[in-house]
C-alpha cells in the first residue's frame, strides 16, 4: 500500500491461497500492520491509537445507553436518571461516555498540535490533513448534539444559542434555524432529531477514519526530522523504519494504559468535575441560567465567536461595506468557522521548505504562542462577557487568525532554518545508538527535542 | 465525439436523459427526506393561542409559553407608562418599534403597547442578545427587564437601553379577541 518498499503478505497455506485469491483481506490487513514507520518518532505520535480507542469507547458506551434512553422531552431527563440509578452499571457507563468525550478532545488537540509542531499537513500529505479537519467538525456536531440528550438546563440552552448561530445567516437564516430545530424553538422534534444524528455521525467519523489512514498509508507517517524516509530500495528503507506492529503497537498501547489510569481515576472519583451542575437542573425554557458556559472543549471557539462585537472596527467596516447584510452576530459565525478553516487551510499558507519545527527556530516561538493563545482563548471563553475578558478575547482571536494568514506566510521567507538531518536514520543513532550497529537498539526513551 | 452519424447522436440522446432522469429523481428523493424536518402539522397547529388574561393586575406580569417561547404580558402601572412615555427617542439604543402589528415606526411608547391608553405592554421574553429569558417585574437600571447573562437592561416599555443587545424586545403579532382575551400569532 505505502510507497515506501517493504515485503508483502505472501499466503502460505491453502488456504489462504484459496482467500487471497478470491478476497485479498488478509493481506490488506497484514500490509496496513506491518506499514513501515520512521523509527524515530516521539511520544506525541501516540494519540492516533488513543482516538482510535475513544472512537471504539464511545461508540460502544453509546449503543448500550441507547438501549436506555428516552429521546422525548417528558421522559428524556428522567430517563437519564433511570440509567444512572436502575439500570446495572449504568452510572459507570454514562460517566465513560461523558468524559470518554473529553478524553475524545483532549487527544485530538494534542495530534492537532502535534501536526502543526512538526508540519505533518504538508505536502504531501495535505489530504490526510484536510480529512482530519473533517473528522473535527464532525466529532464538534456529534459532541454538542449529545450534549443536548440529558435535556438539562445547559443543553436545552446550549442548544438555543448554538442553533441560533444559524440564525444569524443572511437571508436563509431563518428558515434554515427552523428546519433544523423542527419548529420555532428547540423542542421535542429537535431533541428526536439531535438523537438520530448524535447515533449516525460516530459512524460516518469511523469512515472517514478509514480514508485517513489510507490517505497517510499512501504519503508515509511524518515523524520529528519531518525528513522523509529514504525509498530508492528496500534495504535503505529498513534503516529508516521499523514495522507498526510490533514496535509501536506495543509503545502505543502502552501510552494508551497510562492516559487510561488517569482517566479512569477522572471516571471513578471525579465523574462530574468536567460537567456543569446546571445540566442536572431539566430543561425549562422560561428560565435561562445565569451563566450558559459550553463544554471546554468549545470554549476556544466560543471566545472568537463572542469576541467581535459591534463595536469593533473590523466588524464596523465589514458591516458597511456589505451594507449591514454581515452583521456583529454573523461576522462572529465567520470568525468561529473561520478559525477553524484557516487552520485547515494551513498546507497551502505554510511557505516554508522545511517541515518540522525543529529546525525552524522562529516558528518553534510563534507556534508556543499559539499553543498559549488556544490556553488563553478557553480560559476566556468561559469568563462573561464582560471587560476585560472581551478586549483580551479580541487580542487572542486576532492572534489565531494572525499566526496562520500572516506568520505562517512570510516565515518562509524570513526564516533561516537550522541544518536537518539527511537522514531519519542519522537522526535516530543520534540520539539512540551510541555506536553504530545494526543490533536494535535500546528500547526507546523519547527522542531528544 | 461530434460526429453526427446516427450511432453518436443515439449515445448522446441516452447519455443526457439518463442524467437528466437521475438528477431529477435524485431531487424527487432528497427532497422529502430535507423538508420532513421542518415543523410538522401539530407544531404548526400551535401557531396561534389565546390567553386569559382577567385575572392580570396593574403591575404584574404573565409568562405564557408560545412557539416554545415565553411571552410576556404585562398590565402596566400609571407610574411605568409615564416613564416609558416621557423617554426621549434620541437616548433610545435602537430607534425601530420592533412591533410585527405595526409597519415599521419609531419606537415610540405608543407603538410598543398593545392597547390605546398603553396598559398593555406584549412581548417576546426573549433576549436579543443570545436569546437568554429576560427577568421581569422592573428589574434593572431602566425599571423594566434586565438579562441576567450578559447585563442587558431594558426599560418598561422593553426597549433596550444598556448592554450588549442590539434590539427592542419583539412585540409578536397579538389582538384583543375581547375584554379579557388576547389572541397571540
Amino acid at each position: 500500500m505505502a510507497g515506501i518498499p517493504h515485503d508483502h503478505y505472501k499466503p502460505g497455506s491453502k488456504g489462504e491461497k484459496w482467500l487471497h485469491s478470491r478476497l485479498p483481506i488478509v493481506g490488506l490487513l497484514y500490509d496496513t500492520l506491518m506499514i513501515p514507520t520512521p523509527k524515530n518518532l516521539n511520544w506525541m505520535w501516540i494519540w492516533g491509537i488513543v482516538l482510535t480507542f475513544c472512537l471504539a469507547l464511545q461508540i460502544i458506551t453509546g449503543i448500550v445507553l441507547a438501549m436506555h434512553y428516552t429521546p422525548h422531552v417528558d421522559e428524556a431527563f428522567a430517563s437519564v436518571e433511570h440509567i444512572m440509578r436502575n439500570v446495572n452499571g449504568g452510572h459507570m457507563l454514562r460517566y465513560l461516555h461523558a468524559n470518554g468525550a473529553s478524553l475524545f478532545f483532549i487527544a485530538v488537540y494534542c495530534h492537532i498540535f502535534r501536526g502543526l509542531y512538526y508540519g505533518s499537513y504538508k505536502a504531501p500529505r495535505e489530504v490526510t490533513w484536510i480529512i482530519g479537519m473533517l473528522i473535527y467538525l464532525l466529532m464538534m456536531g456529534t459532541a454538542f448534539m449529545g450534549y443536548v440528550l440529558p435535556w438539562g438546563q445547559m443543553s436545552f440552552w446550549g442548544a438555543t444559542v448554538i442553533t441560533g448561530l444559524f440564525g444569524a445567516i443572511p437571508f436563509i437564516g431563518d428558515a434554515l434555524q427552523t428546519l433544523l430545530l423542527g419548529g420555532p424553538a428547540v423542542d421535542n422534534a429537535t431533541l428526536n432529531r439531535f438523537f438520530s444524528l448524535h447515533y449516525l455521525f460516530p459512524f460516518l467519523i469511523a469512515g472517514l477514519v478509514i480514508v485517513h489512514i489510507w490517505a497517510f498509508h499512501t504519503t508515509g507517517n511524518n515523524n520529528p526530522t519531518g525528513v522523509e524516509v529514504r525509498r530508492t530500495s528496500k534495504e535503505e528503507a529498513e534503516k529508516d523504519t521499523v514495522p507498526f506492529w510490533p514496535y509501536f503497537v506495543i509503545k502505543d498501547l502502552f501510552a494508551l494504559a497510562v492516559i487510561l489510569v488517569v482517566f479512569f481515576a477522572v471516571v471513578g472519583f471525579m465523574p462530574n468535575y468536567l460537567g456543569h451542575p446546571d445540566n442536572y437542573i431539566e430543561a425549562n425554557p422560561l428560565a435561562t441560567p445565569a451563566h450558559i458556559v459550553p463544554e471546554w472543549y468549545f470554549l476556544p471557539f466560543y471566545a472568537i465567536l463572542r469576541a467581535f462585537t459591534a463595536d469593533v472596527w473590523v466588524v464596523m467596516i465589514v458591516s458597511f461595506f456589505t451594507g449591514g447584510i454581515i452583521d456583529a452576530k454573523f461576522f462572529g459565525v465567520l470568525a468561529m468557522f473561520g478559525a477553524i478553516l484557516v487552520m485547515a487551510l494551513a498546507p497551502w499558507l505554510d511557505t516554508s521548505s522545511v517541515r518540522s519545527a525543529r529546525y525552524r527556530p522562529m516558528l518553534k516561538l510563534w507556534f508556543a504562542i499559539l499553543v498559549f493563545d488556544f490556553f488563553f482563548l478557553m480560559w476566556l471563553g468561559a469568563m462573561p462577557a464582560e471587560e476585560p475578558y472581551a478586549s483580551l478575547s479580541l487580542i487572542a482571536s486576532t492572534y489565531w487568525f494572525a499566526y496562520f494568514l500572516v506568520i505562517l506566510p512570510l516565515l518562509g521567507v524570513l526564516e533561516k532554518p537550522l541544518p536537518q538531518p539527511k537522514t531519519i536514520e542519522e537522526d535516530f543513532n543520534k540520539s539512540h545508538a551510541k555506536k553504530p550497529t545494526i543490533e536494535p537498539s535500546p528500547p526507546a526513551e523519547v527522542p531528544a527535542e | 465525439m461530434a460526429q453526427n452519424d446516427e450511432n453518436g447522436t443515439r449515445r448522446d440522446f441516452l447519455f443526457y436523459a439518463t442524467g437528466g432522469t437521475a438528477a431529477v429523481g435524485t431531487g424527487a428523493a432528497v427532497w422529502p427526506l430535507i423538508n420532513q424536518m421542518n415543523p410538522s402539522a401539530d407544531v404548526k397547529a400551535l401557531a396561534s393561542i389565546r390567553v386569559d388574561i382577567s385575572e392580570i393586575e396593574p403591575g404584574t406580569q404573565l409568562t405564557v409559553k408560545w412557539l416554545g417561547k415565553p411571552v410576556f404580558i404585562r398590565r402596566r402601572t400609571e407610574t411605568e407608562i409615564e416613564e416609558a412615555q416621557n423617554v426621549n427617542l434620541d437616548d433610545l439604543l435602537d430607534n425601530a418599534a420592533r412591533n410585527d402589528n405595526i409597519a415599521e415606526a419609531s419606537a415610540d411608547d405608543q407603538n410598543r403597547s398593545l392597547d390605546e391608553n398603553g396598559e398593555w405592554l406584549v412581548m417576546m421574553g426573549v433576549c436579543t442578545h443570545l436569546g437568554c429569558v429576560p427577568l421581569g417585574d422592573g428589574a434593572g437600571e431602566y425599571n423594566g427587564w434586565f438579562c441576567p447573562c450578559h447585563g442587558s437592561h431594558y426599560d418598561t416599555a422593553g426597549r433596550i437601553r444598556k448592554g450588549p443587545a442590539p434590539e427592542n424586545l419583539a412585540v409578536p403579532k397579538a389582538v384583543f379577541v375581547d375584554d379579557s382575551t388576547i389572541k397571540l400569532g
